[in-house]
This record gives structure tokens, C-alpha cells and sequence, in this order.
């Protein structure tokens, strides 16, 4: 199912762990959809000098995070900012289709801890709980519609039962 | 490295026994049974000693089985066929929401058509109470669907008692025993239900090939139309290859039963109370004593059942996950969930489910090799710090 690289940096991930004093912290994801990332940046001369990961999640969002680790340590700020998902994805070697969203999970939590630290460099406070607090309760309310027509849909539809679109598999981003 | 198969509730190997009659049927068989000449009666023989084996192992009459492609057919032609047969009574039917994806799913389709259900919760070890059952049936309720024994949890459903409020209102009752037949007795006379759905690739037969339970006079049309097969409930040449396997499996699952549940349950002991002394912040699923005797379902805090599996799996042990992840639903378990069980655990849900192979030291190796790897895991996940300091 997964690469060899994949695999590789599953079972040896790099950069795990926390930064104490981590100029920004980033985190995307929660446990209700089954993956949550942690990202901790320390920021010199504009580069990204250190970077740790923590990572609840599947093999992919794991290998994710260690991939997003590796290609962003040492990268200017603007540089980073500019990796995205496809990039960690094609690094990875591939994901399977249905975990392509646990790439969104890496670039995004990398975006959030560089802007945390330019939000704290500016004065700005972010309220992190508060943040996860809403998202997970946004996806217990969820139900399915159709992203066609917008008329409400019986879960795992394979196709809209009313303007006939395929209905692509939630993981399908 | 040999593989410690922990997983037979997604499919059993083949009984030596089954691969043998498989093997003598294809090279001595070729007829269909339908053909009145001795080719084909000679498949006819084969077909219907195979009834006989399955019709012995629940305790039915071999003109009640019907062979289905599985247990998903099986399961779509009770739900389907009764909402058919049974249509100028009424257009409501109740289940629960633990059941197996082809009960949801099949109702779902009877939803499109103008059919309502009405879907039971569960209680915190995964039972279904036969009060609410009744409460639920109105003058239009058709169907009662409720399964045997939950895939998830391992709970064992008070299916007798459903079944008589069942026929004391005059509805049909189906109970999907997929997970339950050749694994535990399963008596279709002393359950008291109309139709049984079980599948032979959970008791040491081929995949794809199962059986529908019908007792006699319940209303069930064909899911499949053609010829008149199994008495013209399922129409198709039949898939004799498999039914013979069937055949045997249920014959050495009848046979071998006495012997086989004392010892897996022995081990499913073992392996449940060794986790939960050497795991911390565990949760065991399902009900204490009305459980399957093959399974352990645990929940693991602050991990990711996906990941640990692909760690057991690179250490040559086979258990499936529920996370969302790996099921390529974005949702946590529906049964767990369903049981109270908040998002975040049921991710990190594990099912071990032993086997006639499965020995003493498999179950050492696991309690061996799984309490590191939730380690590793737990040090990795941002979770399990916030629990702590939290």
C-alpha cells in the first residue's frame, strides 16, 4: 500500500518531539478525523534553524510530518512557506489516493507555526484550544451533501441520487 | 518469518479438509444441477449434500438454506427481499446502529424507495435492548434486523427475546449471523428467527459463497431473478466450487466446535487480560460475558490504530484497525461511537480475532511485541503530553 520511502520515514521518522522554547508552534487536525499534527519551528536570521513534530495519526500522517520536517529545516521562512502538500507528497514518493489528505495535514501545520511566530513577532496572541475546540466540533455536526447540487445525500452515496454527479470519497481532496 | 494471523474475522483460512473436497469436486464435477442427465445429477448430489451439511450446523431443514455469493448478499437479499415480499403490509423497518455495512447500506437504498427505519442505539457494552425493539414497531413495521454478534465489539445480541416480540407483533425477523455461525452454536430453531444470513469465510470455507436462513412461509423475493435455483428464491447457476467448500467447513465447524472453543476462548483470555496488565489507559470493547470467545477488541489512548497495526505487521503479526483512517471513512467507527465512546479513543481501536491455528506462543509474541510499540507511538502523539499535563 505505502512506498518504501514512505515506510522508511513511518518507521524511523526524524525530528520527533518537542521544542521547548519554539519561537512558533503550529497544529492542523484533530483526533475526531483521526490525525492531529503538532509543528515546532526555531526561527535565526529568517531560516528555520530547528524543527520537531508530534503526530497522532495513520503511517502516512506520521511519514508526513517526518518528510515535512526534512524538507523544511533550513529554509528561509519565505521558502518554507512556499512548500506545499503535492511537494511532501512527491518527496514521499506518492501517497495512496485515500491518504492525500494526510499531506494537507504537513504543509498546513508548517504554514500555521510560521505564522504563529510572525503573529507573536507582531504582538498578536492565538488562542490554540479554542481553535481546536471549534474545528472538532464542526465535524461531529457534519452531514453529507453533495458538493454538486447541495441537496442533502445518504452517507457513502456513490453517485447524487438527485442531479446524478459522482460523489467523490470524502478523503478525496 | 511465519505470520501470527490475528485477524479471522476478516476471513479464515481453508480447513485442510475443505481444500481437499474443493479439490476432488472440480476434478471429478462439471454438471449443472439443473440438467436431468447424470452429469448434471451428480452436481444436483453434490449440491445437496452440501444443504444438508449447512441446513446440520444451524439446526435448519436443507430446503430453508439458500446459497447467496457471501454474506453481503445474503444480508441484502433478507432486507431487500422482505421489503418486497412484504410491501402491502407496511413500509417500516427497525435495526440498529451497530450493524454491518450491508445492513446500513441496503437500508439506505430502501430509504431512496419511500421505505423509513427506524435505527436503535446501543448501551455502553454494546447491547441492544429488546424493550426499545418493541417500543420502536408500529402497524406498518415489516422487518426487525438485529445481528447475532457485533464485528466490532464482539457483543452477542439478545436475539431470542427480539425474535419472539417479533413474532408476537407478526414481523419478520432477520439476524445477521455472519460473524457468529461456525464460530459459536448458533440454533436457528431455539433463536427463533425467520432469517439467518452466515457466510463461509468466517468458519474455514472459500470466500464468496454464503447462506440465508429461510424458514418456511416468510416472504422473501429474490434479489437475484432468473431461473429457479434454490427453489426460486436465487436465481444463477450456483458457485457449486464454493458450496462444497461450505459444505465441509460447516461439517468440520459442527465437528470440531467443542473442542475448538474451549481453547481459543482459553487464549482470547490470555491475550485480553495480558494487554490490560501490561498497557496502560486501555479500554477492552464490548460486553464482559455476552461476547464472541475469538475476539479482543481494545482502544488504545492517544494513538492511531493504523499505525500500530503496520508496526505489528512489520513484526509479522496480522490485527485489523477501526480507525477512520484505514477504514477510508473520514468518521470514527460507527459501533463504537454508537456505544458512547468518544472520537479520539475509538481511533485507536485494535481487533485481535483468534483462530483454530492460533497457539499460546502467538499470544506471548503479541504481549511481547505491542506494549513498545504503543510506546514509541505515545511519545510521538500530541495527545498523550496534553493528557498528562492536563
Amino acid at each position: 500500500m505505502y512506498s518504501d520511502i514512505v515506510m522508511d520515514h513511518f518507521k524511523n521518522p526524524r525530528n520527533v518531539g518537542e521544542i521547548q522554547d519554539a519561537d512558533g508552534v503550529g497544529e492542523v487536525g484533530n483526533p475526531v478525523c483521526g490525525d492531529m499534527m503538532n509543528v515546532f519551528i526555531k526561527v535565526e536570521d529568517d531560516k528555520i534553524a530547528d524543527i520537531k513534530f508530534k503526530t497522532f495519526g495513520c503511517g502516512a500522517a506520521i511519514a508526513v510530518s517526518s518528510m515535512l520536517t526534512e524538507l523544511a529545516k533550513g529554509k528561509t521562512l519565505d521558502e518554507a512557506m512556499k512548500i506545499t502538500n503535492k511537494d511532501v507528497a512527491k518527496a514521499l514518493g506518492g501517497l495512496p489516493k485515500n491518504k492525500l489528505h494526510c499531506s494537507n495535514l504537513g504543509a498546513d501545520a508548517l504554514h500555521s507555526a510560521i505564522k504563529n511566530y510572525l503573529d507573536r513577532k507582531s504582538g498578536k496572541v492565538v488562542d490554540l484550544d479554542k481553535d481546536r475546540e471549534e474545528h472538532v466540533a464542526s465535524r461531529e455536526a457534519q452531514a453529507c451533501y453533495c458538493p454538486y447540487c447541495s441537496k442533502q445525500v445518504e452517507e457513502e452515496s456513490p453517485f447524487c441520487i438527485f442531479c446524478g454527479a459522482d460523489i467523490p470519497h470524502e478523503h478525496d481532496h | 518469518m511465519a505470520v501470527i494471523y490475528l485477524d479471522h474475522l476478516s476471513g479464515t483460512p481453508l480447513h485442510p479438509r475443505v481444500q481437499e473436497a474443493m479439490i476432488n469436486h472440480i476434478n471429478t464435477v462439471y454438471g449443472n444441477p439443473v440438467s436431468d442427465h447424470q452429469v448434471g445429477q451428480q452436481a444436483a448430489q453434490a449440491l445437496d449434500k452440501a444443504r444438508s451439511q449447512v441446513a446440520a450446523l444451524i439446526n435448519a431443514d436443507p430446503g430453508e438454506i439458500v446459497f447467496e455469493s457471501g454474506g453481503t448478499e445474503s444480508v441484502n437479499h433478507a432486507i431487500k427481499g422482505v421489503a418486497i415480499g412484504m410491501r402491502e403490509k407496511g413500509r417500516h423497518i427497525i435495526t440498529t446502529n451497530i450493524e454491518h455495512k450491508s445492513v446500513l447500506n441496503s437500508l439506505r437504498t430502501l430509504r431512496l424507495l419511500e421505505y423509513t427505519v427506524t435505527s436503535l442505539d446501543v448501551d455502553a457494552d454494546g447491547m441492544v435492548d429488546p424493550a426499545a425493539v418493541e417500543e420502536a414497531i408500529t402497524p406498518g413495521t415489516i422487518l426487525i434486523s438485529v445481528m447475532l454478534a457485533n464485528n466490532e465489539i464482539g457483543t452477542i445480541e439478545p436475539i431470542t427475546e427480539i425474535a419472539k416480540i417479533a413474532k408476537k407483533h407478526k414481523v419478520v425477523c432477520h439476524t445477521d449471523a455472519v460473524d457468529a455461525v461456525g464460530v459459536i452454536p448458533v440454533d436457528v430453531k431455539s433463536l427463533g428467527v425467520d432469517l439467518l444470513s452466515l457466510a463461509a469465510n468466517q468458519f474455514y470455507g472459500p470466500p464468496g459463497v454464503g447462506g440465508l436462513y429461510v424458514r418456511k412461509g416468510t416472504r422473501v423475493w429474490p434479489l437475484l431473478d432468473g431461473g429457479m435455483q434454490e427453489n426460486k428464491r436465487r436465481a444463477g447457476t450456483e458457485n457449486l466450487i464454493g458450496i462444497v467448500g461450505m459444505g465441509m467447513a460447516a461439517e468440520m465447524a459442527k465437528e470440531e466446535m467443542p473442542e475448538r472453543l474451549p481453547r481459543i476462548q482459553a487464549l482470547r483470555d490470555k491475550l485480553r487480560d495480558g494487554l490490560v496488565a501490561k498497557i496502560p489507559e486501555i479500554v477492552i470493547n464490548g460486553h464482559p460475558t455476552q461476547c464472541l470467545p475469538h475476539l479482543v477488541s481494545v482502544s488504545i489512548k492517544f494513538i492511531e490504530g493504523e499505525s500500530v497495526m503496520l508496526m505489528l505487521d512489520e513484526e509479522g503479526i496480522a490485527v485489523a484497525t477501526r480507525s477512520a483512517c484505514a477504514s477510508g471513512s473520514l468518521r470514527a467507527s460507527h459501533v463504537l461511537i454508537s456505544t458512547g465512546m468518544d472520537f479520539a479513543t475509538a481511533q485507536g481501536t485494535l481487533l485481535f480475532s483468534l483462530g483454530r491455528d492460533t497457539t499460546e506462543a502467538d499470544v506471548d509474541r503479541v504481549l511481547e511485541v505491542l506494549p513498545p510499540i504503543v510506546k514509541t507511538l505515545r511519545e510521538m502523539s500530541p495527545l498523550y503530553k496534553q493528557e498528562r499535563v492536563g
